[in-house]
């Protein structure tokens, strides 16, 4: 029998909430993970592991792993270190497990690589010896490796995206990487177009394009036909090029889904009040507001980078969880929208997990 | 044998671990390395790199704040408080 799943990060632990098969009753679990403040959860598909990041104030930076869908964990950070004369790190921002392995990325803005399941972890030092690392800065979030993307199916390709530093790729593994980060602009620098600096929000790849992306960045949303070595800007139609949340469907590579928010200098809210998912069929050249189901009154609030997700049936189902601890579903590709629960904490992350 | 004292928050963490055990340390690192030994992993989530006790842990000696080089008595009592704060 299918089971679906969403695992939600917060401030203050980890939730789990489990659906009916028709995605239309959920029951919350949780808080998990001790209560530890977790950005990202995420599901090893070939083990059916439960992987959480995240970093306790006083206890550091870990992952933890459930092998029984979220009822017992586990937790390591053994190796999790820049070194004793490093910069200490206090939290994993991303955590995804991809050809055997398990990749965790951190802050200060570094990616770390675990082969036993995540009990022991050693430092991909290729990416923190991109030359350009003497001038990475952190955005608002903090100088965080928030996001991973591997190749489908060649394990020697993987592209990260840092904040406030741009995308990087490697096609050797980690052990050397290149900034792709060509056609997106840098608004907030004296130079607009920089080989890095540019503030990557989310990326994601397209549905069966391992060579296609789409990026919510600070300056705009872009998508890419060439692996991310450059980038064509597809903001226009938006109600603002800025925003967060950046989903990509799970069989069409021209469908995507962002939700803007007011620029940053006013708020980072929902604009006018309304809060909105917008979609597009055809690759960022339209987009379509989807708004029916969601508050469209009085509703200032935010949707944080790795709060929205996307599950793999048909139609696909698409998630995303507020500033203010709403979490919204749609069973329509986007079209429209629910609440699937209320007064949780801030969520700061959201996947879809549908297990056969 | 120093006694050591944790946190509660530590042992949800370590479910397996004594809230107080004895252990043959002469310095808080020592001490660390023995609950380590007991509960591996443990030393991560009190030490740092550095090492240092991490910023918002404190470890009493005998009632005083102590470092990771603190000597330790046969009869000291080591205790591990993380700081109160939050929201």
């Amino acid at each position: 029998m299918t089971r679906n799943m969403l695992l939600v990060g917060t401030p203050k632990g980890a939730f789990i909430l489990d659906g009916d098969a028709s995605r239309s009753s959920w029951s919350v679990r949780g808080p998990l993970c001790e209560g530890w403040p977790i950005h990202d959860l995420s599901i090893d598909a070939a083990s059916g592991a439960i992987l959480a990041g995240g970093g306790s104030p006083w206890y550091g930076p870990a992952v933890f792993r459930s092998d029984d869908l979220g009822a017992t964990w586990s937790h390591s950070s053994e190796g999790l270190t820049y070194g004793d004369d490093g910069p200490k790190i206090p939290t994993v921002w991303n955590v995804t497990a991809a050809h055997e392995s398990i990749w965790a990325g951190v802050e200060p803005a570094g990616l770390f690589r675990s082969d036993d399941g995540g009990t022991t972890w050693s430092h991909v030092s290729g990416l923190r010896d991109h030359p350009s690392r003497p001038d990475w800065s952190p955005g608002a979030g903090g100088l965080i490796c928030h996001t991973i993307v591997p190749h489908p199916t060649d394990p020697a390709r993987m592209w990260v995206a840092i904040s406030a530093v741009g995308t990087f790729a490697t096609e050797d593994g980690g052990a050397t990487w290149e900034a792709r980060n060509r056609g997106v602009v840098a608004c907030f620098q004296p130079d607009p177009h920089p080989e890095t600096g540019q503030c990557v929000h989310k990326l994601v790849m397209a549905a069966g394009e391992p060579d296609s992306f789409y990026q919510q960045n600070h300056c705009g949303v872009y998508r890419s036909a060439d692996a991310g070595r450059s980038w064509e800007d597809i903001s226009a139609g938006l109600v603002s090029e800025f925003g967060f949340v950046m989903g990509a469907h799970p069989r069409d590579p021209a469908t995507s889904w962002v939700i803007p928010l007011t620029h940053p200098e006013e708020g980072r809210l929902s604009p006018g009040g309304a809060l909105a998912v917008w979609r597009t069929n055809d690759r960022g050249d339209t987009w379509q507001r989807h708004g029916e189901g969601l508050p469209q009154k009085d509703t200032f609030v935010g949707v944080l980078r790795e709060a929205l997700a996307v599950d793999r049936s048909d139609p696909a189902g698409v998630y995303f969880g507020t500033s203010t601890g709403q979490l919204y579903g749609s069973r329509d590709e986007g079209v429209s929208w629910s609440l699937v629960a209320d007064h949780l904490p801030p969520i700061w992350g959201v996947e879809a997990v549908v297990l056969d | 044998m120093a006694t050591i004292i944790l946190p509660r928050s530590l042992i949800a963490l370590f479910p397996a671990a004594p809230r107080r055990c004895e252990v043959d340390a002469a310095t808080v690192a020592e001490a660390i390395d023995r609950l380590d030994e007991l509960a591996p992993g443990m030393r991560n989530r009190i030490v740092d790199s550095g090492p240092v006790i991490r910023e918002h842990i404190k470890v009493f000696v005998d009632g005083a704040p102590a470092t990771l080089d603190g000597a330790l008595r046969t009869d000291s009592t080591l205790h591990v408080i993380p700081a109160v704060s939050g929201g």
